[in-house]
């Protein structure tokens, strides 16, 4: 180096460093979209993460969350050992023990469980990816109490869509990004599609299609919006239902499409009153009917060849009269009390604008038919030269499910997709494989009277789609028989069961008492339940009589220092998401898209320096401790010695059929189903920890009625028969329920619920006010109040990041500057938010794009003081906030006195965004002021050390200690 | 050299951004930080990372770090029919860039051979003067070091042999799940990036300091609501009055409106 | 921009040293410094302390004060470049400068002095012109900026030079007259600085930061990209409210003309040595804090452009 001070001294720039030593593939979980990823390790440890070109989710791009994956595997915020609680529960006093002695606690408090009452084991697991793993875990321990957190997050849009379409949005379908001339979103801010929206963004915005968002606020996607349409929350169904109308008054609706893969023609009794009424009219061979308009005569609806009638009262040969499904949604949505005009009143969209909408939306469906030159052969053999689709598409997600009418509105949406003639066509809205599956998927949840028995598996799986009283899981009295009272009359349809009552509920001893809550990845007292002041006491109530607390045992696994850690007995660290072996399989929640079926596997690429275990390896050894059939031999010894590895190689469900779909048989050449191959794992490392089948291009569409496809789907083991899937315009399934409520068939609803199964399950869909809004004095609680997903902040887990942190490290109440200025609220100022069941004092931020009755925050910023081993002094805690303090779990008395559960009445979702609130100013901006509510703070847990204050290389702290 | 090249090479490597796209996710900025946290100008250094530390008026703000990427969010105009616009910022590697003329040791270049202005670590004293030449922002003092730091273009990325070829871009534009961001020779008419420049009216921030940007940034296309389009009728209403008279209204229109299955 | 105090000390201590030294070679050619007498010694040797004081207190405010010798490479650009070789090349004359007046019989200071007098000007002047240069700070690429380094730094100077000649006893009533010339013309630059500065904002703004709202919509950050203030923010996001900075101009406008002129006056007039010494000293202490409160209000009113990336619509 030069020393003449007046020389200037020119760098020498390595442009070639060497990257890393070694790369490794894997699955990212910094959130639940499984984009594939590559780890680059130097000296052990990872330097860079980048997303796998090659994968079919991701195709190289990596989000923000995925770009601070380092950052989340060194946080200091991880769990070191296992742990028992010492002090009270919240006190955080803990004695780190082994994993001898842990494993053996667990084992003695659920053998004893499972020995006398297995339900009184609740087994709920959070964001996990392993459902396929604990459902069946749950359903060999016994215990019919089990589920994952789709009830809290879309379980009104997976239903709806599973009874109505057989798929869904979001891992069910995605749009013809290629292809559609027009695409409409309804309340999505990330999705669980994250990478995959963003860039179908990208390509279609490039194309120059058309882009709609509708959402009461513009930010995210809906920034780059061509329109941007202000929706009051919980009114889409209005909005979709005007549309509706527009679209069937004009007749600018794809009939053929009707005709073909839909129920529009089938016949409906109409005999109101009788124990039939609103049933399809069958055949002896239970067929469903259609009226042959030649032969004016009835004829089995799944036929062909014959032209069925749309509308008109028809007189079965026994005298009952049906009209078309057809016939009763036209009739419904014709409706003037549907138009625009009263649409707007009530969602707060300009008629002209719906009306335009319409308009719009008939435009690109039926004058740009959009064909493919591909050839393919539907369910009945017929050739067809080419693929014709109608490329408007759709996409929606919580925006329109997290609401009490969100399951109705769903349906509304898919409804107005099959008149539009969109479904899984070139253009359209496309099914991901496994999906379709019939509608509803031919499946019952086990756990009825019979079914659970000590010391014994139940006989299915805990979860299923019931299609009428006799499938629910309640008592004679008609009281419900699970914990979270899903599959109960207060949410027959709840699929994905309903994890944020169990504390509650549990807390309460109704329906009855437990004796374990068993948790797995949810942080439920804090981000994930509403009522957190409420939740956190139900953790902590006493039972005086008994000595011990209402919830005697609560084992939960996490992988960091979560606001929920204090509040368990016995805590089962995890490892972090580059430790482990995972299974992202066709049996959960798979990784397909439109062209392709895929499963994936996370590998460790680094191991563990802490005290800690993968849970799935866990689980599989208590299965074994506990004896559960499936999880030992003949001989009572582990049947996977090997861990969850060994699991998802090895593991059967059915013959041929395991976790994993991919290089099956003796020589990994199989597909879908086959023997078990012992380098199966290999395999997927080899192909970069995923497989793909791709679909051929005459598979890609129709699939619902593709013979091609659905032979495929059925050689992959998705679905049983290749049977075509009719797609439910009319859901006989709800007017099953509706006659129980009428006072029809052996299993009828309790009394006080009798009127609300009765309005509720309408086999068309429609729209009613949201129930907290109809249970209010509005003008007293005038505004909504909603929350968006950050697109760079994972629920609470971001936090800990020291990235991510500087992003999202507090969080303001996002209000419109006009209504802002007419309450006398200037930016910056703090305001209190009042809703019927608490209040909160927060600080606002102003802006234009939002609907001016709403308010807005990000989800899960606010952290609880010294959670995630951030200083009790951090922003997070003292700048933060949830809303989620001043969302009720139940609603307001109804009339009968009854509370029912803040949620969709069939399904059971929470519904988050009904929340109705009352904005008024407290002070200026002055430094140092706090939102409140505060908790009292969580002390360190001593095992876990403190992360370094100044960060200049990303390996962190976590030392054992 | 502190001097601006004499004689540039006329390669202006640069990127591309595309207001029209980005949708603000922050995944350019953050995938930037892990690659650069070790790369050429590392590390980027965090301070308060998990808080605790610092405080400021009495609080403490939370972590805060050298970044060589930053997204912002701003609104345009009023009301409804306000944009909200993302705004990744990071340097532009400006042709006259006083960054690099202020800096008194040499420390601060701008590289002949691509344009691109580097910062050489050895050689600052951290005086900051560049930073406040720099009209962007794009200039980021790592305290801990004493010396400032800024964006790379990646360096040492875009001519690493030990990466695939694909890969010797930029870790912002690799990254960007939009594809809102595109890397090139902006100094080459005919390059992909600037053809696109052309075509989209791609623009310069800060056109009337005059330090001529290399970076450009592609407008968002103009709303187009859908009554703009004169293609679309503006309501179906016509459609469906003239169909009443034709074919009855209510459900009776569809009387015959019979498909065989 | 964030008013840091290495810097504030550095300008004004430096200021009123080279403007010592330039007097007093001023004075020196033009026999207007006594040469029998200390007063001489202690105006350059003074100088040269405040100066070295100044250079040194700036080092603080470097990252890596130990390779400031590095500073000196770029002066064919870089003005803070040129600042620190004119610095350091002052220290050649104005040290035979002072030799010579200490030892005139050994070393000769000829045309020393003047030359050390024209190094300090050219060292203030490229002080000023490092500021006066950067576009992003409107306020201060200004073309009043450089008067106003090189006036506070004759003012500081003569101030000084008052003092050491009223403490020695040697005072001359023209002294006088020059501080009030000076603090005239500090008021005057000042005042029309800051009537320049609140004038028209620049065209730059959030608007042509961001190249958006070219059909004359407001453009206004709805988000900055991290909830915590970086570095940029901190170092030039720095605000000042417009009370306090009315509230500090007054006390500029005190400390640097009115106090100095009236003193000043004072000086002239009286005859009293002790009331003399007093007067300059208060003069001195007022121009003192008049200069740093001036170079404090410099940054703190002065706008980075940078700004309208967080916030700010106009700057
Ligand atoms: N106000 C409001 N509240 C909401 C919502 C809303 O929109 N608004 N959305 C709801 C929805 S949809 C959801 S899904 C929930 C999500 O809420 P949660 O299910 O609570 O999700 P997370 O906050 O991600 O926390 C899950 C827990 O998993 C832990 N964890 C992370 N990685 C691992 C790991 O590898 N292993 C283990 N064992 N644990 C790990 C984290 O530390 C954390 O404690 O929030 C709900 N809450
Ligand atoms: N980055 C990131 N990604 C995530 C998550 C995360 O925490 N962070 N969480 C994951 C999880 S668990 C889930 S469930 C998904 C959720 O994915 P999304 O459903 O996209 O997430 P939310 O943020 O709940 O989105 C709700 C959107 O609906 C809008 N909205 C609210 N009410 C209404 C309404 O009545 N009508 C309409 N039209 N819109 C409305 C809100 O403004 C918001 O934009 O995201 C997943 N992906
Ligand atoms: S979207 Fe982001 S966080 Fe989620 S899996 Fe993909 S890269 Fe990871
Ligand atoms: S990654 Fe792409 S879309 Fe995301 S903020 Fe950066 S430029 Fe915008
Ligand atoms: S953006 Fe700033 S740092 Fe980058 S070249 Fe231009 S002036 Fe220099
Ligand atoms: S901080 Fe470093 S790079 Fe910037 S001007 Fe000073 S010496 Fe040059
Ligand atoms: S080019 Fe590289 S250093 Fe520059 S912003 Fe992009 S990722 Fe960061
Ligand atoms: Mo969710």
């Amino acid at each position: 180096m030069s020393v003449n001070p007046f020389a200037t001294v020119r760098e020498t720039v390595d442009t070639s460093p060497p990257v890393s030593d070694e790369v490794k593939t894997t699955t990212c979980y910094m959130c639940a979209c499984r984009c594939g990823i590559r780890v680059h390790l130097k000296d052990g440890d990872v330097r860079y993460i980048e997303g796998n070109p090659d994968h079919p989710v991701n195709r190289g791009v990596l989000c923000a969350k995925g770009s601070a994956g380092i950052m989340q595997h060194y946080s200091p915020a991880r769990l070191t050992r296992p742990l028992m609680r010492t002090g009270p529960r919240g006190s955080g006093e803990f004695r780190p023990i082994g994993w001898d002695q842990a494993l053996k606690m667990a084992t003695g408090w659920l053998s004893d469980v499972r020995k006398t009452d297995p339900r009184r084991l609740a087994f709920f697991t959070g964001r996990d990816q392993s459902q396929a793993l604990t459902g069946f875990w749950a359903s060999q321990f016994g215990t019919p109490n089990h589920a994952a957190h789709g009830g809290f997050c879309s379980v009104n849009m997976a239903a709806a869509g599973l009874y109505t379409i057989g798929g869904s949005f979001w891992e069910f379908g995605e749009p013809d990004w290629e292809n559609t001339r027009c695409f409409v979103m309804f309340g999505v801010a990330e999705d669980h599609d994250s990478n995959p929206i963003k860039a179908g963004l990208g390509t279609l915005k490039t194309r120059g299609a058309r882009f709609i968002s509708i959402n009461p606020v513009k930010t995210g996607y809906s920034a780059i919006a061509d329109e941007w349409i202000g929706i009051r929350p919980g009114t889409d169904g209005v909005l979709i239902g005007a549309l509706i109308h527009e679209l069937l008054r004009a007749d600018r609706i794809d009939l053929a499409y009707l005709v073909s893969y839909t129920n529009a023609p089938w016949l409906v009794i109409q005999d109101p009153g009788a124990q039939d009424h609103g049933l399809f009219a069958r055949d002896d061979e239970g067929r469903p009917l259609a009226w042959d308009s030649d032969a004016r005569a009835p004829v089995p609806a799944s036929g062909t060849g014959f032209r069925p009638a749309l509308v008109g009262l028809h007189t079965l040969p026994d005298g009952r009269e049906a009209a078309p499904v057809f016939h009763l949604m036209a009739s419904r949505y014709l409706e003037e009390s549907h138009g625009p005009d009263a649409a707007e009143s009530v969602c707060g969209v300009p008629a002209a604008r719906i009306r335009a909408l319409a308009a719009e939306l008939a435009h690109h469906a039926f004058e740009h038919p959009v064909t493919l030159d591909v050839p393919w052969t539907d369910w009945a053999g017929r050739r067809h030269e080419t693929m014709t689709g109608r490329p408007v598409s759709m996409h929606a997600m919580r925006g329109i499910s997290a609401h009490s009418n969100g399951f109705q509105t769903c349906r509304a949406l898919h409804l107005l997709q099959m008149l539009l003639g969109t479904i899984d066509t070139p253009g359209g809205f496309r099914y991901k494989p496994p999906f379709p599956k019939p509608a509803p998927p031919p499946l019952k949840p086990a756990g009825k009277t019979g079914e659970v028995e000590a010391g014994q598996p139940m006989p299915g799986p805990p979860l299923g789609f019931p299609v009428g009283p006799e499938d629910l899981l309640v008592n004679d009295d008609g009281s419900p028989r699970r914990i979270d009272r899903a599959y109960s009359w207060e949410a027959p349809m709840s699929a994905h069961g309903l994890m944020h009552l169990v504390i509650g509920n549990a807390a309460r001893g109704d329906p009855y008492p437990i004796d374990t809550l068993f948790m797995y990845m949810a942080n439920m007292s804090w981000n994930s339940s509403m009522n957190v002041p409420g939740t956190i006491e139900q953790l902590t109530a006493w039972d005086d009589e008994a000595g011990q607390y209402r919830i005697p045992r609560i084992i939960y696994s996490d992988a960091y220092f979560s606001e929920m850690v204090p509040y368990a007995d016995l805590i089962l660290p995890d490892t972090t998401y580059l430790e482990r072996w995972d299974c992202i399989s066709l049996l959960d929640r798979p990784i397909c898209d439109a062209d392709g079926v895929a499963d994936s596997i996370r590998q460790p690429v680094v191991s563990p320096r802490r005290d800690v275990r993968p849970f799935q390896d866990v689980l599989i050894e208590l299965g074994a401790r506990l004896g559960l059939p499936a999880f030992v031999d003949e001989k009572g010894r582990p049947r996977y010695p090997g861990g969850y590895a060994d699991y998802l190689v090895n593991h059967e469900r059915a013959p041929g059929i395991g976790p994993l779909a991919g290089f099956r048989g003796p020589d990994g050449t199989e597909e879908g189903k086959g023997a078990v191959n012992p380098d199966q794992l290999e395999r997927y490392i080899e192909n970069g920890c995923f497989w793909r089948h791709e679909l051929a291009p005459e598979e890609r569409y129709f699939k619902h009625a593709n013979r091609a496809y659905l032979e495929k789907a059925v050689s992959l083991g998705l679905i049983g028969a290749p049977e075509p899937i009719t797609l439910q315009i009319y859901v006989e399934a709800l007017q099953r329920f509706r006659l129980a409520a009428d006072g029809h068939g052996p299993v009828q609803p309790p009394d006080i619920h009798r009127d609300r199964v009765r309005t509720y399950f309408d086999p068309l869909p429609f729209w009613y006010t949201p129930f907290e809004e109809d249970a209010l004095d509005t003008a007293a609680f005038p505004m909504h109040a909603i929350t968006q997903r950050p697109m760079a902040m994972y629920h609470s887990w971001g936090s800990q990041n020291a990235w991510l942190r500087q992003i999202h490290g507090h969080n303001r109440l996002y209000m419109n500057r006009s209504r802002a200025g007419e309450l006398g609220i200037a930016d910056d100022d703090w305001v209190r938010v009042t809703s019927h069941h608490g209040s909160i004092k927060v600080q606002v931020r102003l802006m234009e794009g939002v609907n001016p009755d709403t308010v807005w925050t990000w989800n899960a910023i606010g952290k609880r003081k010294g959670a995630w081993n951030l200083s009790p002094r951090a922003p997070e805690a003292t700048r933060g906030f949830l809303l989620n303090h001043v969302i009720s779990d139940l609603l307001p008395e109804r009339e009968t006195g009854y509370r029912y559960a803040n949620a969709d009445p069939v399904t059971g979702q929470a519904a988050w965004f009904d929340l109705r609130v009352r904005i008024e100013r407290v002070s200026e901006d002055r430094p140092g002021e706090t939102t409140e509510p505060q908790f009292h703070r969580l002390d360190p847990i001593w095992t876990v050390p403190r992360g370094d204050a100044v960060l200049r290389t990303v390996v962190q702290g976590g030392q054992e200690r | 050299m502190t001097a601006l090249p004499d004689s540039p090479s006329g390669r202006k490597l640069g990127l591309v951004i595309d207001l029209d796209i980005c949708v603000g996710c922050h995944a350019c900025a953050v995938n930037c930080k892990e690659w650069n946290f070790a790369g050429h100008s590392g590390p980027l250094t965090d301070w308060n990372s998990f808080s605790g530390t610092e405080t400021r008026d009495g609080e403490d703000a939370g972590a805060w770090g050298v970044w060589f990427n930053r997204v912002h969010t701003f609104e345009v105009g009023d009301g409804p029919d306000s944009r909200t616009v993302h705004f990744p910022r990071s340097c532009l590697h400006c042709e006259d860039a006083a960054c690099v003329t202020v800096c008194p040791t040499g420390a601060s270049y701008k590289r002949e051979e691509d344009g691109i202005v580097l910062v050489n670590a050895d050689n600052c004293i951290g005086c900051k003067l560049c930073s406040w030449a720099c009209p962007y922002g794009a200039r980021e003092y790592d305290h801990t070091d004493g010396v400032m730091k800024k964006c790379t273009l990646c360096i040492d990325r875009i001519y690493n042999e030990n990466l695939e070829e694909v890969d010797r871009v930029p870790a912002c534009v690799s990254t960007c799940p939009a594809g809102a961001r595109h890397f090139g020779d902006l100094g080459d008419p005919d390059s992909a990036v600037s053809v696109l420049v052309s075509e989209r009216a791609g623009y310069d921030l800060m056109p009337e300091l005059g330090y001529r940007p290399t970076n450009k940034y592609l407008p968002p296309r103009p709303r187009r609501d859908c009554a703009d389009s004169e293609e679309v009728p503006v309501s179906l209403a016509d459609l469906a009055e003239r169909d009443d008279q034709a074919i009855g209204s209510g459900l009776l229109r569809w009387v015959d409106a019979v498909l065989s299955r | 921009m964030h008013p840091a105090l290495s810097v504030i000390i550095f300008t004004t201590a430096s200021g009123a040293g080279y403007g010592l030294l330039a007097l007093s070679g001023l004075f020196a050619a033009v026999d207007w410094l006594p040469r029998d007498g200390s007063a001489g010694g202690w105006a350059i040797g003074g100088a040269l302390v405040l100066v070295t004081g100044g250079l040194l207190a700036s080092t603080a405010h470097l990252g890596r004060p130990e390779r400031a010798w590095r500073a000196l490479s770029q002066w064919r650009t870089s003005w803070l470049s040129r600042e620190g070789l004119l610095a350091l090349a002052t220290y050649g004359p104005a040290l035979v400068f002072l030799a010579g007046w200490l030892r005139p019989e050994a070393v000769s200071w000829g045309p020393w002095g003047l030359l050390a007098a024209a190094a300090a000007l050219l060292t203030v002047y490229a002080t000023g012109k490092i500021y006066a240069t950067l576009k992003p700070i409107p306020a201060w690429n200004n073309g009043l900026v450089v008067p106003g380094y090189l006036v506070l730094g004759g003012l500081g100077g003569m101030q000084i030079l008052s003092l050491i000649m009223a403490a020695t006893d040697q005072y001359h009533e023209r002294f006088g007259w020059i501080v009030l010339l000076f603090a005239t013309c500090a008021a005057l630059v000042k005042h029309g600085y800051w009537r320049d500065i609140a004038r028209a904002p620049s065209e730059t703004g959030s608007a042509t930061a961001t190249g958006l709202g070219t059909g004359g919509e407001r453009v206004r950050l709805l988000d900055a990209p991290h909830t915590t203030d970086n570095f940029v923010m901190r170092e030039m996001g720095y605000r000042i409210a417009r009370r306090h900075a009315t509230r500090l101009r007054q006390i500029c406008t005190s400390t640097l003309f009115a106090v100095p002129a009236m003193l000043a006056l004072v000086s002239t007039l009286t005859d009293n040595w002790f009331g003399l010494v007093v007067a300059t000293a208060l003069g001195t202490a007022s121009v003192a804090i008049g200069t740093l409160i001036e170079r404090w209000l410099f940054f703190a009113e002065a706008r980075h452009v940078v700004t309208a990336y967080y916030g700010t619509e106009t700057v």
